[in-house]
This record gives C-alpha cells, sequence and structure tokens, in this order.
C-alpha cells in the first residue's frame, strides 16, 4: 500500500485576489485577454533583466493584494519563489515588503507548491493571509541554463521557451473566491532523461505518478473535473504524459491540457511552447482564475511540474529530476468576479514604492 | 521491473516520439547564408585588392577578415545575428562571423556584471572551448607532421 500524498483542506482556503504581468511576447499569445499588465518591454525600465524580475515579483505580489481589497498590512506571510541561483528575484523582492517569507524552490512547479503549502498553513489556523507569488524572465532564465541572448544558434524542436511573467495570489479564510479543497505533494521521480533541451520528457513521468496518486487517494477520475492543467510539459511532454496515464489505465481526454502547450500562438513558432515558474503563475492568476470566478469552471486540477535539474549536474552527467504538484481548485459560488477590484499598474506601482520599509 | 530497464525502455520511447529537424531544408538554409557569408568575403577582399593595389595579398586578407569580425559583431550587437543564425544554423555559425559572435554576444550579456568580472571573463565562455580546441589540434597535426 502506497502512502497517502494527498492533504484534504477542511476548512477550504480561499483564493481572495490574483494578479499576473507578464512581458510582451507573452502578451500577444493566447492569454492575452486575460493578463492584468502587459509589459512593454522586457526590461521594465530596469538596467538589468535580474532587476526586471525582481520588479516584476513586487508588481505582482501589490496587485494580488489591491485585487482582493486588503491592505499592504493585512497580509501575514509571502510564499515566493524562482528559476534564478539562490532564488534571488523572490527574496529580493520580499526585502522590500515588511512579511514574514519563505522562499520555495519547485522548478517550475514552484506556483502549486506555494499554494499547497499556504493552504496548508492556512488550514490549520497557523496565518490569515498569505501571499503566494512566483515568475520567471527569459532572458535571466537564458543565461543561466543556457547561451546568451544574442548567440546565433538553432533550438531543436523540443526545446521550450521561458515566460517571461510573474503570478501571485493571495490565500485566506475571509472573503469571496475559489476555494482550495485538495492538494497533492509530489515525489521527485527520474526516469533517466539526459538532454537538457527536452525538459518536457523528463518531467512528464513525475507529472504522471503525482496525478495517479492523485486519483489514488482522492477516488477521482479526470471526468471528475472541468479542467485538468499541467504547467510546462509543452507539446511533445503532454502527448507523453496522455500516452504514460493510458498505460497506466486512465484516459486523459478533452479536458486536459498544458499550459506551456496553449500559451503561444501557431505564428509566434515558440516549438514545444511555454516553460518557467512563469508558465504556469500567469496562466492560473490569468485565465483559470478569471473563468472560476466567472463559474465557467467549477473544478480545477492545477498540477504543475519542475525539473530540478541545475547546469553543475547535468555537466556532470546527472539525468534531470522532475517533481509536480497538485493543487483543486473549486469554486462553488455563481458569478464572484465583481468582488474584485480592477488593478492597474500605476497604482500598483506607486503601492510598492510607498510600501518599501523606512530607511531604505 | 528494475528501475535500469525501465529507464532505457522509456529514453527509447522518447527518442522515437521527437519530432526530427527536417535536413534537406536546414542545409539548404546553411548553404544560402554560408555561401552568401563566403561571396561578401570575397567581394570585401577584391575591393581592397583593387583600392591599394600596392598591398601584399596576405595583408589584405587579414583586413577582409577585420572587416567580417566587424560586421558580425555589430549585427550582433544590434540584435541581428541571432536572428540570421536562427535561420541559417550552421551556415553563420561556421565563417568567421560565427566566431566574432560568439564572443561578442557573452559580452554584451554580462556588461551589467562589470567590466572585470563580466565582460572580460565571459568574453571567452563559448569561443574559449573553440580555441582550446584548435591549439591543441594543430599542436598534434605539427607532432604528425614532423615524424612524417
Amino acid at each position: 500500500m502506497k502512502k497517502n500524498q494527498t492533504v484534504k483542506f477542511r476548512n477550504k482556503p480561499r483564493i481572495v485576489g490574483s494578479y499576473s504581468i507578464v512581458g510582451p511576447k507573452e502578451g500577444k499569445g493566447n492569454f492575452a485577454p486575460y493578463f492584468n499588465y502587459v509589459m512593454k518591454d522586457d526590461s521594465f525600465g530596469e538596467d538589468s533583466y535580474e532587476k526586471a524580475e525582481k520588479k516584476m515579483f513586487e508588481h505582482a505580489i501589490v496587485g494580488a493584494i489591491e485585487n482582493a481589497h486588503l491592505q499592504p498590512d493585512d497580509v501575514n506571510l509571502l510564499l515566493a519563489g524562482d528559476l534564478l541561483n539562490q532564488i534571488i528575484s523572490s527574496s529580493y523582492a520580499a526585502r522590500n515588503f515588511n512579511y514574514a517569507y519563505l522562499g520555495l524552490f519547485g522548478a517550475c512547479s514552484t506556483m502549486a507548491e506555494s499554494l499547497a503549502v499556504g493552504a496548508s498553513l492556512i488550514d490549520g489556523g497557523l496565518f490569515d493571509t498569505i501571499v503566494c507569488a512566483t515568475g520567471s524572465h527569459f532572458s535571466t532564465a537564458e543565461r543561466q541554463f543556457r547561451f546568451p541572448l544574442e548567440l546565433g544558434n538553432q533550438r531543436p524542436p523540443t526545446s521550450q521557451w521561458t515566460v517571461t511573467g510573474a503570478g501571485s495570489c493571495v490565500l485566506s479564510n475571509n472573503g469571496y473566491g475559489p476555494r482550495i479543497t485538495m492538494a497533492t505533494f509530489g515525489r521527485v521521480i527520474d526516469w533517466g532523461i539526459n538532454d537538457v533541451n527536452d525538459m518536457g520528457a523528463a518531467m512528464a513521468p513525475a507529472a504522471m505518478d503525482t496525478m495517479l496518486a492523485h486519483f489514488r487517494d482522492t477516488k477521482t477520475t479526470p471526468d471528475d473535473y472541468d479542467l485538468i492543467v499541467t504547467g510546462d510539459l509543452g507539446k511533445l511532454g503532454s502527448e507523453i504524459l496522455i500516452d504514460l496515464m493510458e498505460d497506466n489505465g486512465v484516459k486523459l481526454g478533452l479536458n486536459y491540457n498544458d499550459c506551456g502547450q496553449m500559451y503561444y500562438t501557431r505564428n509566434q513558432n515558440m516549438l514545444s511552447g511555454g516553460s518557467g515558474c512563469g508558465c504556469s503563475a500567469t496562466v492560473l492568476n490569468s485565465y483559470i482564475i478569471d473563468k472560476l470566478r466567472k463559474g465557467e469552471l467549477k473544478r480545477v486540477l492545477f498540477m504543475p511540474t519542475g525539473a530540478l535539474m541545475s547546469t553543475t549536474a547535468t555537466q556532470q552527467g546527472e539525468s534531470i529530476p522532475g517533481i509536480c504538484h497538485a493543487v483543486v481548485i473549486e469554486c462553488d459560488e455563481e458569478n464572484v468576479d465583481k468582488y474584485y477590484k480592477k488593478v492597474s499598474t500605476s497604482t500598483a506601482y506607486k503601492t510598492t514604492k510607498g510600501n518599501r520599509k523606512k530607511g531604505e | 521491473m528494475d528501475e535500469k530497464k525501465r529507464n532505457e525502455a522509456y529514453n527509447r520511447y522518447v527518442k522515437a516520439k521527437i519530432p526530427k529537424t527536417k535536413a534537406w531544408p536546414s542545409l539548404f538554409n546553411s548553404f544560402l547564408v554560408g555561401g552568401i557569408i563566403c561571396c561578401i568575403g570575397q567581394g570585401v577582399n577584391d575591393l581592397i585588392m583593387l583600392w591599394f593595389p600596392s598591398m601584399a595579398e596576405q595583408t589584405a586578407w587579414a583586413y577582409t577578415l577585420i572587416v567580417l569580425i566587424f560586421i558580425a559583431s555589430f549585427l550582433t550587437g544590434i540584435g541581428v545575428y541571432d536572428k540570421i543564425g536562427k535561420f541559417a544554423g550552421g551556415g553563420s555559425i561556421v565563417p568567421i562571423t560565427g566566431f566574432s559572435n560568439s564572443i561578442t554576444s557573452p559580452a554584451l550579456e554580462f556588461k551589467h556584471e562589470g567590466i572585470i568580472y563580466g565582460i572580460f571573463v565571459k568574453m571567452f565562455t563559448i569561443a574559449g572551448p573553440v580555441i582550446v580546441t584548435g591549439v591543441v589540434a594543430s599542436f598534434v597535426v605539427g607532432l604528425i607532421y614532423l615524424f612524417i
């Protein structure tokens, strides 16, 4: 008998606010109408891309708090993570806020990890209001994991494009909004894929493992969900996942899709699709939460995957371990959309500035 | 089932599933762009020879290389060379312009880390291995040449 990996929440914490900010390329993608803010250029007025990523984080955090009609002081805890070494974007953004902070690293699965941890803490009555934020930037990820931007090389057809964007949401026991009802914490799974240009294949077994564990623990089937969405398996990875699930006797139907695969339009020619923390984070905090609030989706299984690799380990011949966490988000009320404040960036930016700690 | 067998089977399955790059169109693009770069090089050389008839042929070639390296660096700086590279692949990597691009692009990328620790240190991250391989290979070839 395998051990239970799933937590069922008794108090069912709510997602009371959300905010997404993306780069110009993402702003032309399939989810364009749902984003709160599209940056005009991906350096965001900063002199380096790392600083731009940090600024995106600040915007996302402030925007989500505002969207929830909360004051910055109402928040107890910030859970955040990103892809860079020592998760600098989230930690450096966190120094501008007066909140307790937990830095998380689950590679591209960080959004679900933060939601699962946040929901557990709220459900246990330990905190009232928690902000979860993740994001990634194409240019910073590219320089850390791959080649300089201006190098004239070709990408293989399996490679994915790191999404420039950050998403954030506010969890609380009070207020209105979709509820987090269950979370399945994933195991680290490694089926021996070495190719760093083929993350989808490296992460698909982890997605399969978590998905099977989730269906087993909760006694649900894919048909119980309006939407089952993985994070950034990409075109190839999601095809592999469908095959793997079929081998295990679970048929994924039309309600299954992948954020990375859906992210860019065909004309943008992004090979296997989008990837990165920002991929699942921005889709969740724009499209999915929007649809949940409007009642168009009732029950979503959100399960972003992460490749827990580093360039050092892969160069030493290690294969790529993958992880996947799943979160079930449900909305039982009709049309809760009206309870939220529409957030434009200008106000969000001002609050960020105003919220800086004294003496900085 | 033991893990090794499962991993091997999975790797085989993934390998079969990966979409293949189309060889002929890629080769055509490569040779087209590579050929154009070579023609530009020849053109520049001919012009130098025409304008400075007294110059030695060796010197003219050196100036040609300098011009090509400058053009590639400049195109990298204004963000054009990576687009050519995306289209041409090997066609724009193999000529000396590709070498120029591989030095200019990290220099640009790491300029925020400062002149010494950024530009100077990172400049040869991509070109460095090429230079080392070139030097070692020529040493080996020279050694063989010595004995035959």
